[in-house]
């Protein structure tokens, strides 16, 4: 990207305006998510900065958004901050309830997912596989297909099956993000497989290996990375889900999106900022994880980077 | 004998014709692979297209006004029977007669007997507005109601003569309907049958269609501006570099939905941050502050943002590969760089456009938590649309109705993305 020795006065002027207007535009992309995290550490109850917060006053700054989300719903949040205040908290602060149905939603439906995606992408990646555009298409089609008519869908589906009398907390959810999470599975551990070695799984039956052992032996090691990549977008996509929650999930099924969506909806708080920052800080985490993997993978698979 | 041996098909060692025992490991090795994949299928089509199916029947059939299901038994009782009886007996636009108030009167006392005026009542309002209270009116008088039936109803309420209401409770006494479609399109049938227009004042829907179609097409036009700047950029820089800043693209992409909105909301809230900066700079007057929330800006703005990312992958992937020395080698031949540029490297890029074009396309199109949270009233899609019916008018055959329509035009784009980009390339990050 460097100007070339050739360029014209009016070429270097485009080169730097070119180069202002992409570093607005990464701007445009990562102050929007980057705002909240100072402003969730706001002392007033609003949303824009205030002087003191300008001038780096300490005291413009508090941890006040953050404590109301462990004592929001708690019975006795001014109590003395000893064992049974944590007690408290665990048993009934809504937000630590919504992080507890979030991750065990995003669990379970990140298992089922990974299982049957993998299983599924293993079959896919073969050369013989029978119908493979349309079936690939299926499996894709639920990243696609507008979210709110899956909801409207599970809505009919799930209330003609009545699967809220079946006795299983969190099925119904569960098995829907499931769905949602597959197509991200599936595109993450077939890209893994593309530049896969298939002499490698013949080498190991030849040594005597059956195909459990060469599965878990030659192929699990080398595609690991794209599966562990896929079980994170997975787990993200039902960590994020609000609209399948809100139309089948139960009352008790508060998620942290759901919470979040009922806390904007009525009246936004900077409580709603500082979760915000959190999951920020999350996503910043799993970003980093997934880059990693990538890495990995491209290293294990002999592709160098271009 | 030699000769015969030659003539012989070839064979394993087992004495099977290779032709036939290829053709079985082929076979075997087929089925294997389709196994595989099996049981995602399976999960899929249950968890999925199972929902979706229910959904489309939902949208054609409306048991509102033929059976009444107890809530608590779950029994269904058919109701509305002899009014049916006597619209198969009498064709399309018969005057109804005595017999058929006759038939009314009876399915009244019926419906009251078994409470079900309301629901039946909401089914025919769906279609004809203010007949839920002639029917809980008319269930209510119904033990009072005497022959001549014709006069004793319309002494209830005259509107029962409405040739419209009884073309409605025709097309609803049998379940199956088209009607639910033609009101998501703003038509509904006359007294005659025919399919008209609506009032000019309610027509809504093809309205909304409109809008998203023209909303989804300025969002990825305006991803396309600014996707197309970086993507070029990153494709050019050494990999060290754009390795770096891929990041700026990809914590977006990584970051939940709701906390991107809930920032575009500070940001953009009248006493938010943008106005602030702008009060604060001198560009504008403290009382004439920007609204740019809760309208259409406000969902063009957030949308943008959110779906740049899946305009930058692509477009990356496509660029990444030019090789620099065709722009190189058009400069040498005398081509001013815009030359170069415009003739050269766009046409090389326009593989990645399309892909990236479609793909945001395709997600605008259905997009719902944006609209819903900074729309307002005027920046919503079709998709709020159809939560509205589902939640709040609880017409659930027109949201199942609109849903199916969306859903043909989302399936018609899928099938030509998947012809010209193919979804094995679908990427992320």
């Amino acid at each position: 990207m460097a100007l070339p020795s050739y360029a014209t006065t009016g070429e270097k002027i485009w080169h730097y305006t070119y180069l202002t207007i992409c570093s607005l535009i990464f701007l445009f992309l990562i102050a929007p998510i980057l705002i909240v995290i100072p402003l969730s550490f706001n002392i007033e109850p609003y949303f824009t900065f205030t002087k003191k917060m300008l001038s780096l006053d300490p005291t413009g700054y508090s941890m006040r958004w953050y404590d109301l989300l462990l004592t929001f719903g708690m019975i006795a949040p001014d109590a003395p901050r000893d064992a049974s205040w944590w007690a408290d908290a665990w048993e009934n602060a809504k937000w630590i309830n919504a992080a507890k149905n979030s991750i065990i939603i995003g669990f379970f439906s990140t298992v089922i997912a990974t299982t049957l995606g993998t299983i599924a992408a293993l079959g896919l990646s073969r050369p013989e596989m029978p119908f493979r555009r349309v079936i690939m298409a299926t499996l894709i089609s639920p990243m696609i297909v507008p979210i709110i008519i899956v909801a409207t869908g599970l809505f009919f589906f799930y209330s003609k099956i009545s699967i809220q009398d079946w006795g299983i907390p969190y099925l119904g959810v569960v098995l829907a993000h499931a769905t949602l999470g597959i197509p991200f599975v599936i595109i993450t551990v077939t890209a893994t497989l593309v530049g896969f070695d298939h002499s490698l799984s013949r080498a190991a039956a030849s040594l005597g290996a059956g195909p459990t052992r060469t599965f878990f032996k030659i192929q699990m090691p080398l595609i690991l990375p794209g599966v562990i990549s896929g079980a994170l977008f997975a787990f993200v996509t039902s960590f994020d889900e609000v609209v399948v929650v809100l139309f089948v999930g139960g009352l008790d099924e508060q998620t942290i999106p759901r919470q979040m969506w009922n806390g904007i909806r009525e009246q936004i708080s900077p409580a709603i900022l500082s979760v915000a920052t959190i999951l920020v800080v999350i996503s910043v985490l799993l970003l980093a994880t997934v880059e990693l993997l990538r890495r990995r993978s491209e290293r294990l698979r002999g592709v160098t980077p271009r | 004998m030699s000769d015969a041996a030659a003539n012989q098909p070839l064979k394993t060692a087992d004495g099977i014709p290779l032709k036939a025992s290829l053709a079985r490991a082929e076979s075997r090795a087929r089925r294997k692979a389709f196994l595989l994949v099996l049981p995602l299928l399976a999960f899929i089509l249950i968890t999925f297209i199972a929902p979706i199916g229910q959904m489309l029947h939902q949208s054609f059939y409306n048991e509102g006004f033929t059976v009444r299901e107890d809530v608590v038994s779950g029994k269904r009782t058919p109701i509305m029977v002899n009014l049916k009886q006597w619209f198969d007996e009498n064709p399309q636009g018969s005057e109804p007669d005595e017999a058929a108030y006759a038939a009314l009167a009876a399915d009244l006392l019926h419906l009251q007997e078994l409470r079900a005026a309301g629901s039946a009542g909401t089914r025919i309002n769906y279609e004809r507005s203010g007949s839920r209270s002639m029917f809980t009116k008319g269930a209510r008088n119904a033990k009072k109601l005497e022959p001549p039936y014709k006069e004793a109803i319309l002494d209830l309420d005259d509107e029962w003569s409405d040739p419209e209401l009884w073309q409605v409770m025709r097309d609803a006494s049998s379940g199956y309907t088209i009607n639910f479609y033609l009101a998501a399109l703003d038509r509904a049938k006359n007294a005659d049958g025919e399919i008209v227009m609506v009032d000019p004042e309610r027509q809504v829907y093809v309205k909304l269609f409109i809008r998203t179609l023209v909303l989804s097409l300025l969002i990825t036009f305006l991803t396309f501006i600014l996707g197309y700047p970086i993507a070029h950029l990153l494709a050019t820089l050494p990999l060290r570099y754009s390795n770096l800043l891929m990041i700026l693209v990809l914590l977006p992409f990584w970051t939940s939905l709701l906390v991107r909105t809930t920032s575009w909301m500070v940001l953009l809230q009248s006493q938010g941050v943008v106005n602030d900066a702008l009060v604060a700079s001198g560009l504008l007057g403290d009382e004439n502050r920007l609204q740019m929330m809760y309208n259409q800006a406000g969902t063009v703005i957030a949308m943008t943002h959110i779906l740049l990312p899946f305009m930058v992958l692509p477009l990356y992937s496509v660029m990444r590969p030019i090789n620099p020395s065709y722009v190189r080698a058009a400069r040498s031949l005398g081509a001013t760089s815009f030359t170069a540029f415009r003739r050269v490297y766009f046409p090389q890029t326009i593989p990645g456009i399309g892909a990236g074009a479609l793909l945001v396309f395709i997600l605008s199109v259905g997009y719902y938590i944006t609209p819903a949270l900074v729309g307002g009233a005027d920046g919503q899609l079709i998709s709020n649309l159809i939560a509205f019916h589902m939640q709040k008018s609880l017409n659930w055959s027109l949201a199942a109705a609109l849903a199916a329509l969306l859903l043909g035009g989302i399936l018609i784009l899928y099938w030509l993305y998947d012809r010209l980009v193919g979804i094995d390339n679908l990427k992320l990050g």
